[in-house]
């Protein structure tokens, strides 16, 4: 782990109150898509604080879903990309030769915008992470499936039917299922792409409030749905405007007092 | 122009769309009749006038008196022998093939030829792979005329059609399953094994079945390869020789003079049926498969 910096060479950016430890940093990084006139991220340099939430926000087409699946190198899968600069986990950095990809994705999960379980029941579900990684013992599955379910808030609702079909629950359920399913792995890191974009406010109060509870344990970054959502859990923000990091800091400054114009304009809803 | 002489032209107009709509169905719907008739005037004929000739003995006996009595129960065991032995090759090769292009192989020039290959393949009349499985298996590997050198043939005859079918059913799964997969720490291998081969498998057994299908009623392949004209005992080993029902039908209906019209009619019912029968099995497990694993 290392101490963030306060003033690492960023361009365009404006840093303050940098005091946690950071568990996770993004430095320099440019990333392209195949055939792309414009980089999807262009130099973006960001702390990632340990036990907080980091909410990357900004209108689409930012780049913050790119910076999320950069952050557990899921986007491995997509050919024909080039990147430049470092992401460093507990000041490793994961795309060095050598890191165990698989290893590396237990240890950073993801949860994405629309709730996709598996086909198979509730408990094939939470358990399928750590049965991949080669978890056999009974009762430690039985465990993990408990505890991730408590975690994600769902335990009392499926408590009674984890045999049945994981499609037989609603929109909200399947989505806090996808959460106890990335929690099953114990992450240290957990990266969220618009949680709650299909959900109702209530299932969305749940998933914010499992997601504070979680930032106990758990370094969070997250792509929130609206502005009020990061508003409302932000530790720190990150506002993403066209490959850019426009803007980062403590949530309460960001979103009350943000230093630039277009940062403000953005969550007055001027633009975007 | 007044209001109401517009509405009438209105009218009109709309009547006449109506019109070419009910032509258009019309011409559809002979479309399909001229496609479905044909088919149904053959399976018709065949099972009346086969049905009749079909009983146990005709089923379980041995050919007598120059294949004009007894039964055809050779032709219908080779038959299943080589379409099982076609299986056994085709699957995993088609559908470990279909998995690589699916799932690992990148684009390039190399990828590109053997799709090539594939589609060209498909294409070979099946008298092409007979000669081919001639000069390959029964000549040059020294199988001889065999179960062996006929399955092989079937096989590489079939493959074109387990490989494409089931990498289209591979890659209808959705890319998220691949990526949820992966985000929980999954190999590529992990994601194929516990996640997309589940959900493409009732494509993958459809285009099985349908290859094996065509495998099981081809005449072409096997004629130099396995099919005896005349054996009336059953295979012992995968190097004998063996009747089949699709030559058998051939050879009755063509090469032996005075055959009775019941025999030949019974035979190609027999091949039918079970033709038809492997197709209901494969919608029966397409929709079992389906209902089990809802998305």
């Amino acid at each position: 782990m290392s101490e963030a910096r306060v003033s690492t060479t960023q361009v365009g950016t404006t840093q303050v109150g940098q005091t946690q430890v950071s568990k996770a940093s993004v430095r320099e990084l440019t990333y392209s898509y195949a055939g792309a006139q414009e980089p999807a991220l262009a130099r973006v340099s960001l702390e990632l604080p340990e036990k907080a939430i980091t909410v990357l926000f900004g209108p689409a087409g930012g780049g913050k879903t790119t910076l999320l699946r950069l952050i557990n190198r899921l986007n491995d899968l997509v050919e024909g990309t080039s990147r430049s600069g470092q992401v460093l986990l507990d000041g490793q950095d994961i795309y060095a030769a050598g890191v165990d990809v698989a290893a590396l994705r237990r240890q950073v999960g993801m949860v994405f915008a629309l709730p996709l379980p598996l086909p198979g029941s509730i408990r094939y579900n939470v358990v399928y992470g750590p049965r991949l990684a080669g978890v056999r013992d009974r009762a430690r599955l039985e465990e993990l499936t408990e505890r991730s379910l408590r975690r994600a808030a769902l335990w009392e609702e499926v408590k009674d039917r984890l045999e049945a079909s994981a499609f037989s629950l609603s929109g909200g359920q399947q989505q806090r299922l996808c959460i106890a399913r990335s929690l099953s792995l114990e992450p240290e890191v957990l990266l969220l792409d618009e949680p709650t974009s299909g959900l109702d406010p209530i299932s969305t109060a749940k998933v914010e409030g499992s997601l504070l509870a979680l930032k106990e344990s758990c370094t969070i970054v997250i792509v929130p749905h609206s502005v009020q959502q990061a508003a409302r859990i932000a530790d720190r923000a990150a506002f993403l405007l066209g490959g850019e990091l426009l803007e980062v800091g403590d949530g309460q400054q960001v979103f009350t007092s943000p230093l630039q114009k277009r940062t403000e304009d953005y969550i007055t809803g001027r633009f975007g | 122009m007044s209001g109401q002489d517009a509405r009438h032209g209105q009218r009109r107009r709309r009547a006449g769309r109506l019109w070419v709509q009910r032509l258009g169905f019309l011409l559809l719907g002979l479309a399909a009749v001229v496609v479905v008739a044909p088919i149904l005037v053959v399976v018709v004929g065949i099972v009346a006038r086969g049905i009749g000739t079909v009983d146990w003995e005709f089923l379980s006996a041995m050919p007598r008196a120059g294949m004009k009595e007894g039964g055809i129960l050779p032709a219908i065991v080779g038959t299943l022998l080589l379409t099982l032995g076609t299986a056994l090759v085709a699957v995993p090769v088609g559908v470990g093939g279909a998995v690589y292009l699916a799932e690992y192989a990148r684009d390039t020039a190399f990828t590109r030829a053997i799709r090539l290959a594939i589609v060209n393949l498909a294409g070979i009349p099946s008298i092409v792979y007979g000669l081919f499985g001639l000069g390959m298996f029964v000549l040059f590997l020294r199988f001889g005329t065999s179960i062996l050198a006929g399955s092989l043939t079937l096989a590489i005859m079939t493959l074109p059609v387990v490989i494409s079918t089931s990498e289209e059913a591979l890659r209808a799964v959705p890319t998220e399953f691949r990526t949820v997969a992966a985000s929980l720490g999954g190999t590529r291998w992990q994601g194929v094994r516990t996640v997309v081969l589940p959900q493409a498998l009732p494509g993958i057994i459809t285009g099985v079945l349908l290859g094996l299908l065509r495998a099981a009623g081809e005449t072409a392949p096997i004629l130099f390869t396995v099919a005896a004209f005349y054996l009336p005992q059953l295979p012992r080993s995968p190097l004998d020789q063996t009747m089949a029902l699709p030559y058998h039908l051939y050879v009755i209906s063509t090469q032996v003079p005075g055959m009775p019209a019941g025999v030949q009619n019974g035979t190609a019912f027999v091949l039918l049926a079970l033709v038809l029968l492997l197709n209901f099995a494969a919608a029966w497990i397409r929709r079992h498969f389906r209902r089990r694993r809802p998305w």
